[in-house]
């Protein structure tokens, strides 16, 4: 479904109406039905997060204790949980938690690992050594083992805080119910794969006679970084950081499923499906209905991710 | 190529060293321990002598040298939870049914991703590739524990063939269920990368030789293009392993198979750090020789290239 996508016909590049390479990009991503389905979804999703409080038919936090553990129905679309929530209710706004999850990762990967592999690919000696070197050990094992060591960390200190520093960052931990550790712990490795491309990426570039042309004319190095590499450097950053979005959606869903990231009564979707978990023998719908709409989300994004490769750079290989 | 494989095995003793420390550090670091949950606070006399059996009172440097060095005698030390077992006894229980589960899991994605990847490959751009890349995208996108929880509703709640948990040896039916929702993972990884390198093969020449000479193209697939296409694929042994470890957590934890990876998910809820840094550190010896492996497996399989 990946490579359906056929560029538009070179057989004249004269008679060609000139575009820009986003507007090809655009055209070519329009025509991948797979991944056009998947934006109108993800669109959709964000449409739902900004506006939960008028998409949800119910408070999220809101029981009652007369109708626990409904099927669905009229009243309940998916039913309600084991205090009498509404399950719909709550997956409305457990996608604002993963939605902020995604924007955060993309964050990430714009404010650390864009810069660091910049400057890795830059200026290389012993700076290219030190940010590589880091990024090699941090891959060579599971992220998730790494985020759940360092959350398990995070968390005591965060519980129990010294000093005034870790008081603010427990303080806005606590305000957030736990979204900020978890944020903390994507921090250490969504930014890796993607200072590992752009360093790639700036060492051919570095070369081109476009970078000699403007060295000659006297910019500065900030000046070729920023105006000159960056620019080339997107189109993969952008893909790679969809890539990155169900990874790091996922990886706050499981943190929630083990009790080490979000806390309830906020309704992340790891949680729901936690509760589903405990309750399926008697009421599987508890547990299907999240599952399955954090499935669709996440495949989602990876269709997106593989029409955005294909639109942007048929050749590129983001892995 | 002995030189290569010596280089590479004393590089991985300060690679382990570094994961070791860091993970040392941040393990004693983390404040608290399961005894200050309890509701009423333990005596003082008490707090002494559990420091003291856990020579917590030692300075750092000390407790690091005497952990490195019982560690290397195979000594894990003291489970802060478990006062029956130590740290190694557990891990000697719980690795061998992680290590069935695992191998099952990874033959599994081998018998389903690799087929399924030439499949694609061979069928490019028909309904038979887009079936298996919506089979392979699910595959990649869905958390292990999304899987589990699907698998459990669908084959043990929805049409009852399979039972909801527990664990009785890798050829009872309870292992079905873990087995194909750690193994769908790696499966997924698999096609993949078969699909995109042997796509690659199959466009070069030597492939348009072969139709040429009018061989059958089943012949061309397994017998050139295959033998070229699977050696990248072996690249992502590590990839795979890290799946299935990080898969084991969750399914081992959901489906209550007696495995290392719910130990480690129990070891971080229980506050046991003993147990943890112990389990982290064979996460680590594992990876670090498979990656090794992966290397030298590449060197025998793709005669050109040359190790210094």
């Amino acid at each position: 479904m990946t490579r359906t996508v056929a560029t538009p016909s070179v057989a004249m590049p004269l008679a060609r109406r000139p575009t820009g390479l986003w507007r090809d990009a655009w055209h070519r991503l329009t025509r991948n039905r797979a991944a056009v389905v998947s934006l109108v979804f993800v669109i959709l999703l964000v449409f739902v997060a900004l506006f939960a409080n008028l998409v949800a038919p119910y408070p999220f936090e809101r029981q009652d204790l007369e109708s626990t553990d409904l099927g669905p129905s009229a009243a309940h679309l998916f039913g309600t949980d084991l205090l009498g929530r509404d399950e719909l209710s709550r997956m409305v706004y457990g996608s604002r938690i993963s939605l902020a999850v995604a924007l955060v990762d993309v964050l990430i990967v714009v404010l650390i690992g864009v810069p660091l592999g910049l400057a890795a690919g830059f200026f290389g000696k012993w700076l290219d050594t030190l940010i590589m070197r880091t990024v090699d050990v941090l891959l060579a094992f599971p992220s998730l083992l790494l985020v759940i060591v360092v959350i398990t960390y995070l968390r005591a200190v965060l519980d129990q805080p010294t000093g005034p520093v870790l008081a603010v960052i427990g303080g806005l931990d606590n305000l957030t119910g736990g979204l900020l550790g978890v944020f903390i712990a994507l921090g250490l490795v969504s930014w890796l794969t993607v200072a590992r491309l752009v360093r790639g990426q700036v060492l051919s570039l570095k070369e081109k006679e476009f970078v000699e042309a403007a060295r000659m004319v006297g910019a500065s190095n900030l000046r070729i970084m920023a105006r000159h590499l960056l620019p080339n450097t997107l189109a993969p950053v952008i893909v790679a950081a969809t890539f990155g979005i169900p990874g790091a959606i996922a990886t706050e869903a499981g943190l929630s499923f083990l009790g080490l990231g979000v806390r309830p009564p906020l309704p992340s979707w790891g949680i729901l499906i936690a509760e589903g978990v405990r309750n399926m023998r008697a009421f599987p719908h508890e547990l299907l209905f999240p599952a399955v709409v954090l499935a669709v989300t996440l495949i989602c994004f990876n269709f997106l991710g593989d029409g955005l490769r294909d639109a942007l750079d048929p050749k590129l290989k983001v892995d | 190529m002995t030189t290569f494989i010596v280089r590479r095995v004393l590089w991985m003793i300060p690679s382990l060293l570094v994961v070791f420390t860091l993970t040392f550090v941040f393990v004693h670091a983390t404040p608290g321990s399961p005894w200050d949950e309890s509701e009423k606070p333990l005596p003082e006399a008490v707090k002494q002598n559990l420091a003291k059996q856990y020579h917590l009172d030692d300075p750092l440097p000390k407790q690091y040298a005497d952990y490195l060095i019982s560690a290397l005698h195979g000594d894990l030390g003291p489970s802060y939870r478990s006062v029956e077992r130590s740290v190694s006894e557990i891990v000697a229980a719980t690795l061998p049914v992680s290590a069935q589960l695992g191998l099952a899991s990874m033959l599994f994605a081998l018998l389903v991703g690799i087929p399924l990847g030439t499949l694609a490959a061979v069928k490019h751009n028909t309904w038979i590739d887009y079936t298996a890349s919506l089979i392979t995208v699910s595959g990649l996108a869905t958390p292990p524990f999304v899987r589990v929880s699907l698998l459990v509703v669908a084959l043990s709640l929805g049409v009852a063939w399979l039972p909801t948990g527990g664990w009785n040896g890798i050829w009872d039916v309870r292992a079905i269920i873990p087995t194909l929702a750690i193994g769908l993972g790696p499966a997924a990884i698999l096609a993949r990368y078969t699909r995109s390198s042997l796509l690659e093969v199959l466009g070069q020449d030597f492939i348009r030789t072969a139709r040429a000479k009018g061989l059958q193209e089943v012949m061309i697939v397994v017998r050139h293009a295959m033998k070229n296409a699977l050696i990248p694929v072996l690249t992502v042994a590590g990839v795979t392993l890290s799946n299935v470890i990080t898969g084991a957590f969750f399914v081992e934890r959901i489906y209550g198979v007696p495995g290392i990876g719910r130990q480690f998910v129990d070891s971080v809820t229980g506050r046991d750090y003993p147990l943890l840094l112990g389990i982290v550190l064979i996460f680590a010896i594992l990876i670090s020789v498979v990656n090794l492996l992966t290397d030298i497996s590449y060197g025998y399989a793709d005669p050109r290239i040359r190790y210094r």
